[in-house]
Parts: structure tokens; C-alpha cells; sequence
């Protein structure tokens, strides 16, 4: 045991890294936080909706069991199953806790929390604050951690870039590199142990839903140094999106969970206003399409049949590659109360009022469910053993990584207002065990020969030495912007192996015009170029993950869907089929009589197909490639099966 | 019908301590073209109507849709978040400078560190017991959670601020998005508890008392919180603070 407080840094600002921030401070430990800005301006911010926990506050039955299962199958049961069990139990006291620090979460008649209903799930589940949920909720871990940083418990370096972690003879963390973005100083930090919440990898894309520090570049790094990247080619594609030039402004699910309807007229010819056009000149597509779930199927979902209905169908409003999003239907005060923030948005950027006239919008690269590789402590009860030093640590001994940038909790497909959950969730849920890991450490910090430090941080200095020294050719924003292009025509909603192979080459190219980028400023105070260089330099190793990921699994799962290996599930097919016909199986062959023919014949595919694929994407930065392997799912608390909607 | 290209006239700054200076890029108009996405197009080629190569302008953002308060800026003499700033309705040539009441940065970067550091000084925060679970959260009726919902948008961007005349660089005047928090606090039925300290912070110098009573920092703000109704407000409440001071200590 050690005779000082226990040191952490984490990187990020958002969610995941304030929750583990206060919890950490709360038990006595010393925290850093590093962020690329000032706190209270993290991507989290973004989030609209809500956050999910099955508190059952309307009287339907809703249970955590349930809310488990709902995000199992919405994953399309590519998630480790223990964790999401453990992450649904905790939800209700983590709503709580949100609560007691404050948020303004909307509130019954009797003023109890209020919960709307969601994507993928038929209960009233998620908890909201207005349409800016993920706002109020960083804002309150924020005060949280700046009442901490007011009472010398914790630290933060704004406006500071995470650039490596250091890495002793062992291979184990012990600390990470700095840069001041302000300064221009490069430096070592040393700690115990080093978390990553540094959020998702959008910036790949050039044009998302996400914000601009978006770019996966900590999360590449550790892949490059070493860390597992897993199922790195899920990446959701959220299906309401405003279309814009520097961001696709996301429209949150929630316009949907308290009544928007998605349509596009009959005909593909009818070019009037769209209130001009009478109910029965209407598809509702998703309605129609999905009479059980509507237009609260999971994204994954929604997102594929938008996108065929403007591109085989072409049925987009008058040719463009838009549908309508409706809520004038409902009144104003309603409107205003429960999704003022997004509706206020989408009138900011295109001047229509959402309230008289119905949005148009478009799918759009939201979230990434894959991320790094993080490992966990099962307990005895299909839950998660909190106080286990494995939780949350990557591949990399000491390196942690919460919320976005770690992988395990979402799947092939994450559900709406689970993000803000699974942030929150590993935030908490990991300090204990964080602590506990560096008890167990044979070697402290103070240990370490000072060479490691001063090694790594040499790397670094010289790495941005010689970016500032590039004087070629290639602008990094235009070749950024490409390589955005070569992602959202390749990698997308649909994908195929054609097109991914070509994407494989077109990102080797941007590789090598790499090496002709110019270094448009070579200043040393508040010089944000030879840091975009070295992130995008990030970005077309993330591009590989995910594109390499993507040409290898052939098979349709979740967000990744490849038409040439969909199983075409039988219309009239139920799912408890397949586990009637799991159960058959144990005595043997089961009987063609027992089933339909076709539908025999689909189960026994799905099944073949769960036994090839049912797996984790693992990547390993190879001789400068992604080596991707596979790794099996713990699927030990519910039996995967088919999934089905309508 | 709109313009083929946008003409920037841009104030810039190399250092916090070094003179400013402006120069002019003209970009492509595109559709849904933003302030952010101009400044985009000149990072992709920095290059001004002189024909002159320049090191591309700095620019703080994020979120981009006005949600993380990061972008402001003063756009055309006034402020504003550069994300929202719609090229098409924006009178042409168009002018982008820093905010003036905090210290630049670099070009249209400024340093807003006392807006942060006048959140601790009011305590805005809830004094939570700990974050382990001891069930639900106070009772509260929805129309206070609506008035509270208003405050706590505040995105901390500095619009009232640069606005606001008592304001200034070398002052220490509080301002209005302070005195919003302490209100947003002081509603709280578990944040009331700590009510007095957050009005002793708001007393004196810099505090409630020196507010001009000019009204501008409520017509900037881009989320529309009742900022004046906040300082009228909290001006009341610190008020009887001071009074029950005079009895009590």
C-alpha cells in the first residue's frame, strides 16, 4: 500500500469522465482532468433525448430485466451480456443521483420524474430535460467536479491535447503525455493509472452528427501503441438528421418518442406543400412497414428503410434525398415544453418552423458502438463485480477507457438514450476498481525509472517537430474533407464488398499524400495546425479499422448491413420459433414437420451464420495495418435470436 | 438571387500581447453556408483577396448547433455564436472580430476563464451528500423545474458579457450569467440550503449592486433566458440577505 493519495489523469471532459472524476474525489483519490477545451463544451452536450432506466413511473411493467433485454436485441446481441444486465440495474440510481445534483429533468403532476418513449423499446423509459438532456446532465457532473476543483480535490488542464500514454519495460501505463494547446508545451504526467473518455470517432467521417474534437485520435494512438480497437466497423447511422455544410445537426429521437411521424408523399411527382397534401396521399413508411414498434424502431433500422425509400423507391421529396419528420400535429405548448431545444435548432439553421411545417431530414453518421477493447470482473449473478481492477482497463495494463470510446455496451447497434446511460454508468461504475487495480501494482509510479517519461516525451516532441517541418503539397483539411468523402460513399448504411475494397485503397492513397501535407502554420503559441495533422494522421488509421473491419465481416448485423449476405428472414416468422427450435434441437434432428419449410430453413442459417459471426471484431496495429481477429461474445444470459420489429 | 462568393473581414491577432490586424478572404457561397463553414473554407486555402498566403484564422468551436457555447464571436458588430450566424442573412462584406471584453487569445479566440472562475466563486453547484445511491431526488413541482429549465441553459458562451456596459476587461463585476446561476441554485429545493452563501458572494464589490440596469444582456443572449427577471430577482433576495446580516451577525 501506498503512503499518498492515489493519482489518476483522465482524459476527456464529457460524461464518462466527470462521473469518474467526482466518484474518484469522493474516495479520496487525486484526480487530473485533461480536456481539449474548457470544461462544460464536451460533445456530450449533444445529446438530446434522454436517458434510459426502467424505473416504471407510468405503471406498464417496466423492469431493468426488460430494459436489458430491449438493448441486447436493439445490439442485435453483439454486446457482452453481463454488462449491459449490470449497466440496466444501475440506471434507476443513476437517474436518481442526476437528479438529487439538480438537473431539471421534466416532472409529472405529483413531481416525480416523467419519462417518454424511446426507439426499440415499447416503454415509457427515458427520463429527459427538455430536448437537452445530455447538456443538463454534463452541466450538473460538471458543477460536481468544479465543487471538487474548488475544494483541492480535484485538477484540470483545459485546453490541453492527450497525445500517448507512457508505457514502462512492462508494457504497463504509468502515465501520459501533454501537450498545452495554448503554450505549445509538451510534457509527461505520472499516475497511476490513465483513463480514455475521450468520445467517439465522427471526424472520420468529415460531416456527422458530432463535434469538432470528435476525432478518435486518443483512442488511435492507444490502438497504435498497442491497445485491442474492437468492432471498430459498427458505426450508427442515425436516421433524423439536418442536412448542413460544416455538420449534419442531429434531430433527436425524441421528436419521434412524443409523436413525430416520418413520410414522404405517394407519389414521387407531387411537389406541393407538404400540409397541402391530404392523410390518404401519405406513406407513412415506418408505420406501415412496423404496425408494432412505428417509428420508434431502432436506428438501425430506420436509417436502412429511409434510405430505401429515397434511393430504390426514389420516393425522396421532390428527388432529393430527404423525408419528412411531422409534428405539426401536435399543439405548440406541448411542443415547446418537451422538445423546444432541437426544434428551436432546427429553425436557427433553416429558418422553417418545425411547429407549422414539416422538417425534412436525412440519415446521418451519429455514434460508434465499436471502440477500444476494455475488459470486466463478472460476479456470480450475471452482474458485474464492481470492485474488480479488470472493468473498463484495456489491453493495455493501467490505460482505462468510459463511455464512447470503449466498445462493450451497445453492440452492432446502440438504442436511443443509452449513450448518456453507458457513459454515466462506466464513469461510476470503474472507480472502484481503478482503485483497487493500483493496490495491486507491485510497482509504484514513484518507481519508474525517470528515462520512461522523459523517453516518451521526447517521441512526442520530436513527432510534432517534424510535422511542423512537413512543407508539402496537401492542405490536411481538404485531404481531410477526402477522406470524409471516401467514408460516407463507402462505409455507410449499405455496404458493400466492392465498394469497400475500394475504400481500402482509396484511404492507402490519402496515406501516402499524407506524407506531401504542409504544416500551414508553424507558430508556437495557439497553433492549432501540427495538432490537426497529427489527428488526422489518427483518422486514416481509424478509417482502416473501421473499413478493414467492415470488408471482413460478411455477414448483416445491426448497423452493418451488407444486402448480399441478409438472411431474409420469412415475413411471418416469430423469434420464439428459433428458441422452440433450440430447444427441439437437444433431442436430436429436429423434424421438417415441426416448422415451415422456409422458416427451418432460415433458422438453421441464422444459426450457422451466429456460429461464424456471433463474435467481437478485434483489430492489432500490424506493419502499419489493422489485424483483425475475433473473439467470442459472452452470451450467457439471454439466447441470441432474430431479431423482428413489425 | 445569392452571391457567388462571401467577402470575410476578419480581425486578427497573433498573440495575447501583440497588435491586432485585419485581412479579408473571400470564400464560395454554398447552401446552408455558416460562419463556422467560411472559416472552414479559409483553413482550406488561406489565402486573402491580396493574393497574399496567410496562416488560417483560429476560431474556438465544437458542438456546432449552439449547444456548447464555444463559437462566440462578434459578427457584423454584434455577438453572437458563429454557428448559427447564417451567411444569407448577414449583411455582406461581413466582419468577424473576438469578443472584446475578454482577453484574445489568438485571432477570434478569447480566454473566458472568469466566467468559469465566477462559477466557484457563487458556488453553482448542489451540495450532494455523495454520489452512492440513497434514492430519489426532492419532489418538485414541473412549473419550477420549467423556470429552472429556462436558467440552466446557459452555455456559459459570454454574449451577456460582451454586451453588458459594466462589464469591462480589469473590472470584477459578477454579470448577469453569474446572477442567473445563483437564481437557478437558489431554486433548488436541496441547492436553498446554501442560499445564503451564494447572496453573501453576490454582495459587494463586482456584485449585484453594481448592475446598470442596462437591460442589453438579455436581448443577446442566444438561449433567451429571463436574465433581467435573474438580476431583478436575485437583487431582491440579497437584499433581505443583507438585512438579516445586520440582525444575525
Amino acid at each position: 500500500m501506498m503512503n499518498r493519495k492515489k493519482k489518476i489523469i483522465i482524459i476527456g471532459g464529457g460524461l464518462a469522465g466527470l462521473a469518474l472524476a467526482m466518484k474518484f474525489c469522493e474516495r479520496n483519490g487525486e484526480v487530473t482532468v485533461v480536456s481539449y477545451q474548457s470544461l462544460k463544451r464536451s460533445h456530450s452536450v449533444c445529446a438530446q433525448g434522454g436517458i434510459n432506466a426502467a424505473i416504471d413511473a407510468k405503471n406498464e411493467g417496466d423492469t431493468p430485466e426488460k430494459h436489458f433485454y430491449d438493448t441486447i436485441k436493439g445490439g442485435d446481441f453483439l454486446a457482452h451480456q453481463p454488462l449491459v444486465r449490470d449497466m440496466c440495474y444501475q440506471a434507476p440510481a443513476i437517474i436518481h443521483l442526476m437528479d438529487r445534483m439538480g438537473v431539471a429533468f421534466n416532472r409529472t403532476g405529483e413531481g416525480h420524474l416523467d419519462f417518454r418513449r424511446f426507439g426499440g423499446t415499447l416503454y415509457n423509459r427515458t427520463a429527459f430535460a427538455g430536448a437537452t438532456t445530455g447538456q443538463q446532465l454534463v452541466y450538473a457532473l460538471d458543477e460536481q467536479v468544479r465543487r471538487h476543483v474548488h475544494d483541492g480535490a480535484a485538477k484540470t488542464l483545459e485546453w490541453h491535447e492527450y497525445l500517448g500514454a507512457v508505457l514502462d519495460s512492462e508494457g504497463i501505463c504509468r502515465g501520459a503525455v501533454i501537450h498545452d494547446l495554448r503554450t505549445d508545451e509538451i510534457y509527461a504526467l505520472q499516475a497511476d493509472a490513465v483513463v480514455l473518455a475521450t468520445g467517439g470517432p465522427g471526424q472520420v467521417y468529415a460531416r456527422s452528427t458530432n463535434s469538432v474534437v470528435n476525432t478518435g485520435a486518443a483512442a488511435t494512438t492507444a490502438y497504435m501503441q498497442g491497445a485491442k480497437y474492437a468492432n471498430g466497423e459498427f458505426i450508427q447511422i442515425h436516421p433524423t438528421a439536418i442536412p448542413g455544410q460544416d455538420k449534419l445537426r442531429l434531430m433527436s429521437e425524441s421528436a419521434r418518442g412524443e409523436g413525430g411521424r416520418i413520410w414522404v408523399p405517394r407519389d414521387a411527382n407531387d411537389r406541393r406543400d407538404p400540409k397541402k397534401i391530404p392523410e390518404s396521399e401519405r406513406y407513412y413508411f415506418l408505420e406501415e412497414r412496423y404496425p408494432l414498434f412505428k417509428n420508434l424502431v431502432p436506428r438501425d433500422v430506420a436509417s436502412r428503410e429511409i434510405y430505401d425509400i429515397v434511393y430504390n423507391q426514389n420516393l425522396g421529396i421532390s428527388g432529393d434525398p430527404m423525408v419528412y419528420l411531422d409534428l405539426t400535429h401536435k399543439s405548440r405548448e406541448f411542443l415547446d415544453n418537451r422538445l423546444g431545444g432541437i426544434l428551436d435548432i432546427y429553425t436557427k439553421f433553416t429558418g422553417v418552423d418545425p411547429r407549422e411545417t414539416p422538417m425534412k431530414i436525412f440519415p446521418a453518421v451519429h455514434y460508434s458502438m465499436g471502440g477500444l477493447w476494455t475488459d470486466y470482473g463478472p460476479d456470480n449473478d450475471g452482474l458485474i463485480d464492481h470492485g474488480s481492477p479488470r472493468n473498463q482497463m484495456t489491453s493495455i495494463q493501467g490505460l482505462f477507457a468510459a463511455g464512447e470510446a470503449d466498445y462493450q455496451y451497445h453492440g452492432a447497434n446502440r438504442l436511443g438514450a443509452n449513450s448518456l446511460l453507458s457513459c454515466i454508468y462506466t464513469g461510476l461504475m470503474m472507480a472502484r476498481g481503478i482503485m483497487n487495480y493500483t493496490d495491486s501494482l507491485e510497482k509504484s509510479v514513484e518507481d519508474i525509472p525517470s528515462t520512461v517519461f522523459d523517453d516518451t516525451r521526447a517521441h512526442w516532441q520530436n513527432r510534432f517537430k517534424d510535422i511542423k517541418k512537413m512543407d508539402g503539397a496537401e492542405n490536411p483539411h481538404k485531404l481531410h474533407h477526402e477522406l470524409g468523402d471516401i467514408m460516407l460513399a463507402n462505409v455507410l448504411i449499405v455496404r458493400d464488398n466492392k465498394s469497400l475494397e475500394k475504400a481500402v485503397h482509396a484511404i492507402n492513397d490519402i496515406e501516402t499524400r499524407f506524407l506531401d501535407v504542409k504544416c500551414l502554420d508553424t507558430h508556437d503559441w495557439a497553433n492549432p495546425s501540427p495538432s490537426f495533422i497529427n489527428q488526422l494522421y489518427c483518422m486514416i488509421h481509424l478509417s482502416k479499422i473501421i473499413t478493414k473491419g467492415a470488408l471482413m465481416r460478411d455477414e448483416f448485423r445491426g448497423s452493418h448491413y451488407k444486402p448480399d449476405f441478409d438472411m431474409n428472414q420469412p415475413k411471418d416468422f416469430d423469434p420464439h420459433e428459433y428458441i422452440d427450435y433450440l430447444e427441439q434441437k437437444q433431442y436430436g434432428e429436429v423434424s421438417v414437420k415441426k416448422f415451415p419449410a422456409d422458416h427451418l430453413d432460415y433458422m438453421k442459417r441464422f444459426e450457422a451464420n451466429n456460429e461464424k459471426w456471433l463474435k467481437t471484431t478485434v483489430a492489432q496495429y500490424k506493419d502499419n495495418q489493422p489485424e483483425i481477429t475475433y473473439e467470442e461474445v459472452n452470451t450467457s444470459l439471454v439466447t441470441p435470436r432474430p431479431r423482428k420489429y413489425d | 438571387m445569392t452571391e457567388k462568393n462571401i467577402t470575410l473581414k476578419i480581425k486578427r491577432q497573433d498573440t495575447p500581447s501583440s497588435s491586432a490586424y485585419w485581412q479579408t478572404f473571400e470564400v464560395p457561397n454554398k447552401p446552408f453556408a455558416n460562419i463556422i463553414s467560411c472559416l472552414m473554407e479559409v483553413q482550406m486555402s488561406p489565402t486573402t483577396v491580396d493574393g497574399k498566403t496567410v496562416h488560417p484564422v483560429t476560431w474556438d468551436s465544437n458542438c456546432l448547433e449552439e449547444v456548447c457555447g464555444s463559437c462566440t464571436m462578434v459578427i457584423n458588430g454584434r455577438v453572437r455564436q458563429a454557428c448559427t450566424a447564417l451567411v444569407d442573412n448577414l449583411e455582406k462584406p461581413i466582419t468577424l472580430e473576438p469578443m472584446s471584453k475578454f482577453p484574445v487569445v489568438r485571432d477570434l479566440q478569447v480566454n473566458r476563464e472568469r466566467m468559469f472562475e465566477n462559477l466557484k466563486k457563487v458556488k453553482a453547484w448542489i451540495e450532494i451528500d455523495g454520489s452512492h445511491d440513497i434514492g430519489e431526488g426532492p419532489i418538485m413541482p414541473d412549473q419550477d423545474r420549467a423556470k429552472r429549465y429556462v436558467m440552466s441553459e446557459c452555455m456559459t458562451c459570454g454574449c451577456c458579457l460582451e454586451a453588458c456596459p459594466q462589464f469591462t476587461l480589469d473590472n470584477t463585476f459578477l454579470g448577469a450569467s453569474t446572477f442567473n446561476q445563483v437564481r437557478l441554485f437558489n431554486l433548488h429545493p436541496t441547492g436553498e440550503m446554501r442560499k445564503e452563501d451564494r447572496l453573501n458572494a453576490v454582495m459587494g464589490e463586482g456584485g449585484i449592486a453594481d448592475c446598470g440596469n442596462a437591460q442589453v444582456c438579455v436581448e443577446v443572449c442566444p438561449k433567451n433566458i429571463p436574465l433581467t427577471e435573474s438580476i431583478a430577482d436575485i437583487g431582491r433576495q440579497t437584499t433581505w440577505q443583507a438585512i438579516k446580516n445586520l440582525f444575525t451577525k
